[in-house]
This record gives C-alpha cells, sequence and structure tokens, in this order.
C-alpha cells in the first residue's frame, strides 16, 4: 500500500508535470505519436486492403501479415531500426515501428470485413448496374465497416504498447517516464508511469467502445 | 596489417560468424531462459483459463466480468503491466511470467469458451441421451470438440509470450530480450541481430510444434478433408 501512496504523491507533484521529462510532455508526446502514426497506417493500409479484398486477390498475404506481426517482437524491431541509419534521426525508429505494428492488424481487419460482404448482396449491385468503384464506396466498404474499424481499434491499443515500449530504446512518450524511474531504481516512479500508461491505453479503448456504442445500428455490425 | 580472426565482430557487422562461435554459450542460456519463461507462463496461464472458462460457461452471469477483467489486462501495454507488479514480485523472473500469465489469460479464455459455446446443442443432447453425467459429457464431449478452437488461441498465446518476454528484460529475466537490451547500448550490431532472428526462431518453431500436437489430438478434424 505504501508504493502506491507514494506513487499518487509523486504523480500530484506539480514539479513532475512541467518540463521536458515532465508528465505533461510526455503525455502530448504520447498522444501525437500515437494520432499521427495511426492515421499514416490507415493511409497505407486501407486502401491496400480495401482494393485487395475488392479484387479478392493477395488472401494469404493479408491475413497471415498479422500473423507474422506477432511472432516479431517489438522490442527486437525498436532496437533493430535504432541500429541502422534511421535510428540517426530522432523519433525516426519509434515511428517505424509504430507504423510496422499498426499496419497488419488495419490490413487483415479491412480485407477479411470486405471479403465477408455477402457475394450476393455484391452481385445484386452488379446486377443493377453499378461500376467496381461504386461497388467498393457503396456497398462493399458499408457492410464491412464493423470489422474495418475493430482494425482500426486493435491498431490504435497496438500503438499504444508500442509507443511505450519505443521508451526503452531511446524514443519519447510515457514510456521514459518509466524507464526513468527504472534509472532511477524509484518504484513510486514506476508505478506512477506504468499507471499512467494504462489509463491511458485504457481511455483509448474506452474512446473507441463509446465511438461504436453512439454509431448507427447499421454500422454496428450484427455482433 | 594482416586481419584477426574475429574480424566481423571488430568491424561491428550485422551478420558475425565469429559471434555465433565465441558466444555459443552467452546464446544458449539466454535461449533456455526464454523457453523456460515462454513455457511456464503458458503452463500456468492455461491452468488458470481453464477453470475460468469453464465457470464462464457454467455459469451465465460470470461469463460478461470474466471477460471484461481479462480484456481490460489486454489492454495495458506490456512495459506498463511489468511495471506495475515491480512492488508485488520485485527485481525477479516471477514479475516477468506472472506478467505474461495475466497476457495470455485473455486469449486462452476467449477461445476455449468460444469453443465450448461451439460445441451443438443435439450433441450435447445425444450425449445425455445415452446417460452421459455432466462430468463424463464435459470431458469426453465438450472439451475434446473445443479442442480446437482452444489450440487456436493457445498458439497466439505462445506466439505472443514468445515476442513479449523480451520486454522481460527490463527487469533483466528476458532471456533473448536481454542480449537484445545489452546489444542496444553497446551498438553490437550483430548481438541485437542474432538474439532477433532467435526470437522468431522460436516463436515459429513452437507455433508450429503446438499446430503439430493438435493435429495428432484431434484427427477427427482431418477426416473430412482428402
Amino acid at each position: 500500500m505504501t508504493t502506491l501512496t507514494d506513487s499518487w504523491r509523486w504523480l500530484t507533484d506539480p514539479a513532475h508535470w512541467s518540463g521536458d521529462d515532465g508528465i505533461a510532455h510526455r503525455l502530448v508526446q504520447h498522444l501525437v505519436l500515437t494520432v499521427v502514426c495511426l492515421a499514416v497506417s490507415c493511409l497505407i493500409a486501407l486502401p491496400v486492403a480495401l482494393v485487395l479484398g475488392h479484387l479478392g486477390k493477395g488472401g494469404a498475404l493479408a491475413v497471415n501479415l498479422a500473423n507474422v506481426g506477432r511472432a516479431v517482437p517489438t522490442f527486437a524491431v525498436l532496437v533493430l531500426l535504432l541500429l541502422t541509419p534511421v535510428g540517426r534521426w530522432g523519433e525516426g525508429p519509434t515511428v517505424v515501428a509504430l507504423v510496422l505494428f499498426a499496419v497488419p492488424p488495419l490490413l487483415t481487419n479491412a480485407y477479411v470485413g470486405i471479403r465477408e460482404v455477402d457475394r450476393s448482396v455484391v452481385r445484386a449491385a452488379r446486377g443493377m448496374g453499378m461500376t467496381g468503384r461504386q461497388t467498393l464506396f457503396h456497398v462493399e466498404l458499408p457492410l464491412s465497416l464493423p470489422l474495418v474499424l475493430n482494425g482500426v481499434r486493435i491498431a490504435a491499443v497496438q500503438l499504444v504498447a508500442t509507443a511505450t515500449l519505443a521508451a526503452l530504446a531511446g524514443g519519447g512518450g510515457l514510456g521514459r517516464i518509466i524507464t526513468a524511474g527504472f534509472n532511477l531504481a524509484s518504484t513510486p516512479q514506476v508505478v506512477a508511469g506504468a499507471l499512467l500508461v494504462a489509463v491511458f491505453a485504457l481511455v483509448v479503448e474506452g474512446v473507441f467502445e463509446i465511438t461504436e456504442r453512439l454509431a448507427p445500428a447499421w454500422a454496428r455490425g450484427g455482433r | 596489417m594482416t586481419a584477426p580472426p574475429h574480424d566481423c565482430l571488430a568491424r561491428n557487422e550485422w551478420i558475425c560468424g565469429a559471434y555465433l562461435s565465441t558466444r555459443r554459450h552467452i546464446l544458449w542460456d539466454a535461449v533456455l531462459q526464454h523457453l523456460r519463461l515462454t513455457g511456464l507462463s503458458v503452463l500456468i496461464g492455461l491452468a488458470v483459463a481453464v477453470p475460468l472458462a469453464l465457470a464462464a460457461r457454467r455459469w451465465g452471469w460470470a461469463a460478461g466480468p470474466v471477460l471484461a477483467v481479462t480484456t481490460v489486462l489486454y489492454t495495458i501495454p506490456s512495459l506498463a503491466m511489468f511495471s506495475l507488479l515491480l512492488p508485488v514480485y520485485g527485481l525477479s523472473a516471477t514479475l516477468v511470467v506472472a506478467g505474461l500469465v495475466l497476457y495470455s489469460l485473455t486469449l486462452l479464455v476467449r477461445n476455449i469458451l468460444a469453443g465450448l459455446r461451439a460445441v451443438p446443442e443435439e450433441t450435447r443432447q445425444a450425449a445425455r441421451g445415452m446417460g452421459y453425467g455432466p462430468v463424463r459429457l464435459l470431458l469426453t464431449v465438450e472439451l475434446p470438440l473445443a479442442l480446437p478452437a482452444a489450440m487456436a488461441g493457445l498458439r497466439i498465446a505462445t506466439v505472443s509470450a514468445v515476442s513479449l518476454v523480451t520486454v522481460g528484460a527490463i527487469v533483466g529475466f528476458g532471456g533473448l530480450g536481454n542480449l537484445i537490451y545489452a546489444g542496444m547500448n553497446t551498438y553490437f550490431k550483430a548481438q541485437v541481430l542474432t538474439a532477433s532472428v532467435l526470437c522468431v526462431v522460436i516463436a515459429v518453431a513452437a507455433d508450429l510444434l503446438l499446430l503439430g500436437v493438435q493435429r495428432l489430438l484431434t484427427p477427427w478434424t482431418r477426416a473430412g478433408r482428402t
């Protein structure tokens, strides 16, 4: 119990909130990294997945990518990137690793979502004279939205976790509070940092949960 | 100047045969620690997950909270999870195992429960009609039929655990992660690459091994396919 009270005291100390190593700065760093990399990953993964899903090609690649992403340790990739020329460019390794690990869930879920759209609906759309592009945007995409958004949600949680780990390889973000705590052998600081990260991750998850609840019924799917 | 035998070490190359031959023992020890941490945590995870899934299946009201708690645990980033356990376990291997168990729970409980729920009601009734009691029904009908889904969960949990063990390097018990961490601080490229590749090799080998076990345990799933 004393650790928890010590951690609380650490968290509520205004001195720990300001400055370049302060909580406020790290929080903003973490948020910016997550949001920017999520946007970049979506821009990379979703068009590819939508086109592949629409054409029905590259399924094995899209599905296996998620399994490969799970087998490769995030920490190893961060360190490998740090030792390559990318490592000299500030947050370079972090950004590249974040995008690398966010793309697989996005790609797999969007691809599976498009492929799981009822084929008879797609045929009906074609029968009504819709072009391939119209079918994709007006039929397949809306119907696969629940799975696509689920992929975005998994990717976002993954991004928060990866951004935390980036601190081990010298990146910025809330993880730095934890690693600094380890270096200072200060358990209260380690626990305080961990609490911040955990709350951050749960808030991200919660935002998606609430968005899903507020979404119109068709976008929620049959789950 | 003649080239020294451990040339590629001096030049700090990514791929270095001399590294493999000179540090064989260090690598072997790290691999063993990696396997021990992974195996232990997956086994404990399984031992906790099976009763939880059975309880959630038996009592409908338990399913919601069990799934909610495991999902929340899964959302917490690995570094934070290990850090939160620090006051409880200190800098120890137990901390890493405990963290990994908590992660594997989500995947295992979810998959075992899905497998149990997918057992057709007719099958259950047929077994009951043949005079099966609840225990025999569970052990000889429901669990075998849930096995493919459970094994899928076990494979994902194991592969994730292999990759997450590396984060244990923060407390000094990360198996190959220790070598990656040390290699990062000294810019030792061969060590980082070798340890990373070994991690992936372990993950793939574990996955294939479990796939083989699954094939052996569920021969009926292959009967339909030729």
